[in-house]
């Protein structure tokens, strides 16, 4: 399986959330992305991962807070620019099935993006679909049918075509391959991670599968009620994940191998409402390693490794990587 | 759909089918009324209140007219307010209904002026519309239009809110699909199946009402015979002439028949979720 190469040189993040609002809060969410870069933001179910995604697109409307896209804020865009700025940054939805309108063939629904934006128009516009079509794997003359004709895999791919069809330079993938047969998601991740390479866009991954998260990912951003707690390179945060959170969710991935055994950290009881979250540091109702502190203060977003952000009290900086139970805390 | 042969469609779909050869038949009627039928309007008394006879198939009123004639061609009345009430109302509701689905600031004047208009008995509405003007066929159609726009409203509008949570309606607006289009391309196909299911209901109900006003005589003018006032102009008779008023009954209740009956299988056909509850 190819691997996505790493930006070639820093540039200004493309994608940046400040303390972003949505009737809940999903605060101090710096989605810094360098350009042809993959981030992955990951989490449990209902933590925001999702809503930060649309509201990149604002397709939710932030209740406060602010988002930057290429060091342009877009938060109080007028409809207009809008418009202009959704040209920049597309989206691959997750469900192939209700993300594509059935009573539109799959040529009008790649093409019209295109139409939209004036990118081309008749004839035109049927030759940039068909090639299109060609790049994600599907043939031409699929075109003229129509969402249902097609398989699930299929489907993803018209919807990444879509994405593609007005050259977007920031790609807002949320769990785009959650709906798909194992077998089939391996397909579409490659597919993904060709398109990345090949147009050099940036993608903003959400997930909360850890196995696709680590195959086509560069930077993974870990959320937890709504806030990020940990970010960190790939690598960094497979070989020694800093915040107990993103530790328990390390260790609760299976390893595709029944003789090997491990620690696990199994956390206890549910996650508090994100409407009411728990005062100072939001996980403290469930870490197994909470101190007095946890509970009145809330732990900054800090660098305390080179490139590895984190968001807890026991990680000094500057203090040695390791496991938090060696630690003492 | 896999391509299916017209009887393969027959067996599946007996409501359609026997309800639009119901409406083929009275629509054909209705057209070819002034070739098949005599004048029915002209006055007869030598013939008054005959029985229905070779002559005078269904018999004849107490002004001796040809309740024959006047039955087919009282097909034309009720069809042109059934489907003309049906394609107003519809029409009318969709683009409210659009509107109110979509933007939340004309969905909360717009939906309390709907509240406004159900709460006049319709009735008594087509009764105030037709004192204030003169009698007439639209008079008749606007009168029973109005009380029945609200409900297609209500429907659309509630088929628009939940298309618009739908992930496509998101991608459209993503991939930059301004409003207007919007509504034409993703929102509008995707309402038109309950909505043509409703507005046959709404032609029954108008053919209905219609007879219903007439009777009373609030509806048609006396000299366009509809099915209603040709009720009620016989009713004095009932007894010695019941054929002048069970016979335009038959056929009322005939066509109200073959219009529910064609948007039963309308719904089952367009609506899968519904489809095979029996």
């Amino acid at each position: 399986m190819s691997e996505p190469k790493p930006p070639a040189a820093p540039a200004r993040p493309s994608l940046e959330v400040f303390d972003l609002v949505k009737h809940f809060p999903i605060r101090k969410g710096v989605f810094g992305r360098r350009a042809g870069e993959v981030r992955a933001v990951d989490g449990e179910s209902g933590c925001g991962k999702s809503t930060v995604g649309r509201a990149a697109l604002k397709l939710v409307e932030p209740t406060s807070g602010r988002i930057v896209v290429a060091g342009a804020d877009v938060t109080g865009l007028s409809p207009r620019a809008m418009w202009e700025h959704r040209r920049r940054i597309q989206t691959v939805f997750q469900d192939p099935y209700s993300s594509l309108n059935p009573r539109l063939s799959a040529g009008a629904i790649v093409g019209e993006p295109m139409e939209n934006y004036g990118l081309s128009r008749g004839r035109e516009t049927e030759e940039r679909v068909a090639a299109l079509f060609q790049r994600v794997g599907l043939r031409p003359e699929a075109m003229r049918k129509y969402p249902h004709e097609f398989s699930g895999g299929q489907r993803q791919r018209l919807g990444i075509a879509r994405a593609l069809a007005v050259r977007p330079e920031i790609i807002v993938a949320d769990e785009p391959v959650s709906a798909l047969d194992v077998s089939v998601q391996a397909q579409v991740l490659n597919l993904l991670i060709d398109l990345q390479e090949e147009y050099g866009l940036a993608f903003l991954f959400v997930s909360h599968d850890l196995a696709v998260m680590r195959h086509i990912s560069h930077r993974i951003a870990v959320m937890y009620l709504g806030r990020i707690v940990e970010l960190a390179d790939k690598r960094a945060l497979f070989r020694q994940p800093l915040h107990p959170y993103t530790e328990a969710l390390l260790s609760a991935a299976p390893i595709p191998d029944p003789a090997r055994r491990r620690r696990r950290v199994v956390l206890q009881g549910d996650v508090p409402s994100p409407a009411n979250p728990p005062p100072g540091c939001r996980f403290h109702t469930r870490c197994p390693y909470a101190v007095a502190r946890c509970r009145s203060e809330d732990p900054p977003l800090r660098e305390v490794a080179p490139g590895q952000h984190v968001a807890c009290h026991l990680r000094d900086v500057g203090a040695p990587p390791g496991p938090l139970a060696a630690a003492g805390a | 759909m896999p391509p299916q042969g017209p009887w393969t469609f027959v067996r599946r779909n007996p409501t359609i089918v026997i309800g639009g050869l119901l409406m083929l038949f009275l629509v054909a009627i209705a057209l070819a009324a002034p070739w098949i039928a005599g004048d029915p309007l002209k006055l007869a008394p030598v013939n008054r209140l005959r029985p229905p006879s070779e002559r005078f198939w269904f018999g004849t009123d107490q002004f001796g007219r040809d309740v024959y004639a006047r039955t087919v061609h009282g097909a034309r009345v009720s069809l042109v307010v059934g489907f003309s009430v049906a394609i107003a109302a519809s029409l009318i509701g969709l683009a409210v209904g659009l509107l109110c689905g979509f933007y939340r600031a004309v969905d909360a004047i717009a939906m309390r002026i709907m509240d406004g208009i159900m709460a006049i008995p319709s009735i008594l509405l087509a009764i105030a519309l037709i004192t204030l003007t003169r009698p007439g066929l639209w008079v008749v159609i606007a009168a029973i239009v109005i009380p029945e726009v609200p409900r297609i409203v209500r429907l659309t509008r509630s088929v628009v809110l939940s298309l618009r949570a739908q992930p496509f309606i998101e991608a459209a607006i993503a991939g930059g699909t301004r409003t207007p289009r919007l509504l034409l391309r993703h929102i509008l196909p995707n309402t038109l199946a309950p909505l043509i299911v409703q507005s046959t209901y709404i032609a029954a109900s108008a053919i209905l009402t219609e007879a219903g006003l007439s009777f009373l005589g609030v509806g048609v003018p006396p000299e366009i015979p509809s099915w209603g006032n040709i009720i009620a102009q016989g009713r004095s008779f009932f007894l010695i002439a019941p054929w002048s008023i069970l016979i335009p009954g038959a056929f009322l209740a005939v066509m109200v028949l073959g219009v529910n009956m064609l948007g039963d299988g309308l719904r089952d056909r367009l609506d899968p979720r519904l489809a095979r509850r029996m």
